[in-house]
């Protein structure tokens, strides 16, 4: 319908355009103005995982199994969740270390291995030949649909002599365009940006594409979603479709889930675009939204365009072709050619990217350690020229091997399946990544036994029964296992049947893969290289990869030797300017005789991992320096140094913390210390004034008593009355200094029992009597005829009485003193209160009288001989005993002292 | 010419037994029991000599005898009597302008024999 040069003509000028996108981008990469650092490019060329298969294959999977379709991308939208914990952590890992493919990812991690890098590499090219085998079926399906003018029936692939066949000159054709795009020249950081910008117009081109046919058959041939669901809905067939109950189950949804999960991280184009071509960590978050707005516009339209092409052709025509059939049969040859055009793009897109991450793996990982063995190859010059041969036959065959499962097994597999088998290959490589990068006890034979485990799984349970379904075993093996062995049926392995065959070999084969890993590792038997990669990959995100790491390369060469290894893969001049670049940034000498230091073998390892990949960098800088092998104690002592360091340096902080807090309440402790200090002092030198004070008459008098024999007798005994009276006075200071000191410290016994106040206050007053005589007080009690007992020592309440008793005479008024003792029953206590009629206590006072020393009566004249400790003592003893003692505020004449005392619990009786 | 003495103590015993000793040691006496009664008594009494306590109510001794430096009595002898013998104590005596320092208790004789010294008999 469409002319085949009209076809070839819009393909090859499509391809040329993506050669000059991708020319304008490598060029402005050069001049330093890259188009492709923004977050917005980098989502497109993660866009790249829409292949043809989801271009054409969606469709044909919702017409087959409804929603079935939706796990392949809804596993990349859950990815994308923790993008920024775990994709974060690989780029980062990447780009410190310059690892540039998945398979130097593993390699690197366990070790530098290259058996391991190689493992990956084979596994990854076993199960993504098939893959690529997709999009030529594609490129070649559409290509046939386009030209044919008998129909939209598609030919059998096969069908034709391989000459006559597009398959095989779209393979011819990618091969160049990506050898161009991809092995150019060699990079130690191995980025494309001219190749990304392509794949981001190529993801711009397929979605636009889709999204027109889809509205084209949505509201051109129907009238809308609504239309197409009702006019579906009227066939029960289709009506099924529409349903959330897919026709293969739950579990087999899951599986397929986890399936582009893994994936989606782990498909080589991927890494390569996510990873390696990653320019900034921050494009993560604009692709953290973009990229799932990308997949559901690009499935917005599967279903319409299933349930309308089975509307339209039934079972006629292949649903996978239904998207470029539907405008064929329409007579739109326009409207086909842009969808051709788009699918063009997916294809293309994928084959480019893919190869060209799996050609780094195959170089770098697998061809490289080989050639490397031999010396001859070792010591020429140029490898780099070597490693882009090799880059470029490997693309070459990677295509070639592509077209020949295509024209061999693909005939009788429909799209998704070949993925899917794919997929489940790659998903093989993820207890080994995210293991490493999470778990540092994952060992190399562990990763290696997990997935040697997990891809014959995948071989048995999958590639296998893909064969029988080709015909070239039979047909029957899936089910009845080899040799008629059913315990190993590739369907029902151990008798597990119930299964689709996907979420069959899921199982088994992650079983296998992380149980060998885990098992493996946990049986020890790590290498020191490998716990050194275990610790730098675990602990990327906590420590930059520091001096401390390159120890493990230790041994010694001159820069020289350095220089000839890096000449042969950068050239001369790259190799000096590396240097030169080295030796500003760290002032190291680079002269040609000069020793290498650790950090410049380090250096020049890295740089040469970016292009050959980190086990052959190894080997090769191992060829000029003499390695000093280090011993696993010495390992153990470097890793443990590490994180002792960070150990003692939390210790001591806390430690600090500690100190701080502790000197903190040492110094509130001395200022208390201090401020107690004084107040002894002052109390020591204020009772030492008390002792002086009296001791000075005794002493006068003694000695006037002394020196003057010839005194009257009414002269000595005025003398010695005073001495009488100073001695009484200081053995009443000396008695309740100490008796304050016994109370304050809490070394007196108190002897609680229940008390009648009435009877204390008539000892007391009793006690008084020859002191109210003197001063001619009167004395008033007041005492009522019941009072509830308290609970006190009694004799020392009369202590307490006898004081406020003599304070009261003391002041009381010298011509008509009078003195009140009253006793009355408040809430829960007995009040006691002595009254004189004195002058009364001037508000100043009030507060100081309690103070020790404090002597109230400030006028020469009415000075007591008191020692200024009574009131502080009885406060002290009531204070024990539970109640308060206090100064009437009433200001004079007359002053009034008020004590309390608890009531006695009443025993029932 | 007999020399005047002005007693300055709010302890009546003390104030007893001084002026007796300073009796018999002939000087004439005059008492005061606090710092403003000894401001007085030097203006009514006009001592030669002041026997001034420190601790005491109203204004203390330091105050006092800070006051009668000030007022220009340099001829006046001030002897301070404290019951606190702290070094600080007579610094501080000495610094406000006393000729002497006595601890309680004190010796009498010793005291006699300061005042006496402070005091010679040929002054003017």
């Amino acid at each position: 319908m469409v002319p085949t040069w009209v076809v070839v003509v819009v393909s090859v000028g499509y391809l040329g355009l993506l050669f000059a996108i991708a020319y304008a981008g490598d060029r402005r990469a050069l001049a330093g103005r890259s188009i492709i650092s923004n977050g917005a490019i980098y989502a497109l060329s993660i866009a790249v995982y829409a292949t043809s298969w989801t271009y054409y294959g969606s469709v044909g999977s919702a017409a087959e199994g409804g929603i079935a379709w939706l796990p392949i991308y809804l596993g990349p939208m859950v990815v994308v969740t923790v993008w920024w914990v775990v994709l974060r952590k690989i780029i980062r890992i990447c780009r410190r270390d310059r690892i540039t493919s998945l398979a130097d990812f593993v390699a690197s991690r366990y070790g530098k291995s290259q058996l391991l890098g190689g493992l990956v590499t084979v596994i990854a090219v076993l199960g993504l030949v098939p893959y690529i085998a997709l999009q030529l079926k594609a490129i070649s399906t559409t290509f046939t649909i386009l030209r044919d003018e008998a129909g939209p029936a598609a030919a059998p692939v096969g069908s034709v002599p391989v000459l006559q066949d597009t398959g095989l000159y779209a393979a011819l054709l990618l091969a160049a365009f990506t050898i161009v795009f991809g092995t150019r020249h060699l990079d130690a950081t191995e980025r494309h940006e001219g190749m990304v910008a392509a794949i981001a117009f190529e993801s711009l081109v397929k979605l636009v594409a889709f999204l027109v046919v889809g509205a084209w058959v949505t509201f051109g041939l129907f009238d809308g979603f609504s239309d197409i669901v009702a006019r579906a809905a009227e066939r029960p067939e289709l009506a099924e479709l529409l349903t959330l109950r897919t026709t293969t189950g739950y579990g087999t949804f899951f599986w397929l889930t986890v399936l582009s999960m893994l994936a989606f991280l782990l498909l080589p184009r991927q890494w390569q675009v996510a990873v390696v071509e990653n320019v900034d960590e921050q494009h993560l978050r604009t692709a953290s939204w973009l990229f799932p707005l990308y997949l559901l516009l690009i499935n917005l339209f599967v279903l319409p365009i299933a349930l309308g092409g089975l509307l339209i052709f039934g079972d006629d025509v292949d649903a996978d072709t239904f998207v470029l059939a539907l405008p064929m049969a329409d007579g739109s040859p326009l409207l086909a050619l842009l969808v051709f055009v788009g699918g063009l793009s997916a294809a293309t897109g994928m084959v480019i990217v893919e190869t060209i991450a799996l050609s780094t793996m195959v170089s770098n990982s697998l061809v490289m350690p080989l050639l490397l063995r031999s010396r001859g190859i070792a010591g020429g010059r140029d490898l780099g020229r070597l490693v882009l041969l090799v880059r470029r036959v490997t693309i070459v065959a990677l295509l070639l091997l592509g077209f020949a499962y295509f024209r061999i097994a693909t005939d009788a597999l429909g799209l998704v399946q070949i993925g899917l088998i794919s997929f489940a290959a790659v998903a093989q490589f993820a207890p080994a990544v995210l293991g490493g990068l999470y778990w540092k006890g994952a060992t190399h034979a562990g990763a290696m036994a997990g997935l040697v485990a997990g891809i014959l799984t995948w071989g048995h349970t999958l590639l296998l029964p893909s064969f029988s379904d080709s015909g070239w075993l039979p047909r029957s093996l899936p089910v009845e296992g080899p040799f008629g062995i059913e315990l190993l049926a590739p369907y029902a392995l151990l008798g597990l049947d119930g299964l689709d065959p996907v979420s069959h070999a899921m199982l088994w084969s992650m079983l296998a893969n992380v149980g060998f890993m885990v098992a493996v590792s946990l049986a020890g038997g790590a290498r020191p290289v490998e716990r050194v990669q275990a610790a730098v990959f675990v602990d990327a995100m906590r420590r930059p990869r520091g001096p401390g790491d390159t120890v493990l390369l230790r041994g010694t060469t001159t820069v020289g030797a350095l220089q000839g290894v890096l000449e042969r893969f950068v050239g001369p001049g790259g190799a000096r300017e590396a240097l030169d670049g080295y030796a500003a940034r760290t002032a190291a000498d680079v002269g040609q005789d000069a020793d290498a230091d650790a950090d410049l073998i380090h250096h020049v390892e890295s740089l040469l991992a970016g292009a050959v990949g980190t086990a052959s960098a190894r080997a090769l800088v191992s060829t000029v320096v003499t390695e000093e092998p280090l011993g696993m104690d010495e390992v153990m002592e470097i890793l443990d140094e590490a994180s002792q360091v960070r150990a003692y340096s939390q210790a001591l902080e806390r430690k600090s913390a500690e100190l701080e807090e502790a000197s903190a309440e040492l110094r509130r402790a001395n200022e208390q210390l201090q401020e107690l200090d004084r107040l002894k002092d002052d109390f020591v030198s204020t009772v030492t004034h008390e002792l002086r004070t009296p001791l000075t008459s005794i002493r006068a008098f003694s000695e006037i008593l002394l020196d003057n024999p010839d005194l009257d007798p009414d002269e000595r005994h005025g003398f010695l009355r005073p001495i009488v009276d100073e001695t009484e006075r200081l053995t009443r200071l000396i008695n309740q200094v100490l008796d304050l000191a016994k109370l304050e410290a809490g070394g007196v016994e108190w002897h609680l029992a229940p008390v009648d106040l009435r009877e204390v206050v008539t000892a007391a007053t009793t006690a008084s009597a020859q002191l109210f005589r003197e001063r001619d007080v009167a004395l008033e009690l007041d005492l009522p005829t019941t009072l509830p007992d308290v609970t006190a020592d009694s004799d020392r309440v009369f202590q307490v009485l006898l004081n406020l008793l003599g304070n009261a005479v003391k002041f009381a008024d010298p011509e008509r003193g009078r003195v009140r003792v009253g006793l009355s029953v408040h809430a829960g206590e007995v009040q006691v209160d002595v009254e004189d009629n004195g002058p009364g206590v001037p508000e100043a006072e009030r507060k100081v009288i309690f103070d020790k020393f404090r002597q109230g009566g400030d006028t020469h004249r009415d000075r007591p001989a008191g020692t200024g400790l009574g009131l502080p003592i009885s406060r002290e003893i009531i204070g024990r005993l539970g109640g308060r003692l206090w100064v009437g505020e009433r200001p004079g004449p007359g002053a009034t002292f008020s004590f309390t005392l608890p009531i006695a619990r009443t025993e029932p009786s | 010419m007999t020399r005047r003495v002005l007693i300055v103590d709010d302890e009546p015993n003390i104030v007893t037994s001084l002026e007796f000793i300073m009796r018999r040691s002939g000087f004439e006496t005059a008492v005061a029991r606090d710092g403003d009664q000894a401001l007085e008594e030097v203006e009514r009494f006009d001592p030669d000599l002041v026997l001034l306590d420190t601790m005491m109510p109203r204004r203390d001794g330091y105050e006092v005898c800070q006051t009668l430096r000030a007022q220009g009595r340099t001829d006046l002898r001030i002897v301070m009597l404290t019951a606190k013998g702290r070094e600080t104590e007579v610094a501080k005596g000495l610094a406000v302008g006393a000729d002497s320092y006595v601890t309680k208790p004190f010796s009498t004789r010793d005291l006699v024999a300061l005042v006496r010294e402070l005091l010679p008999e040929e002054g003017p």
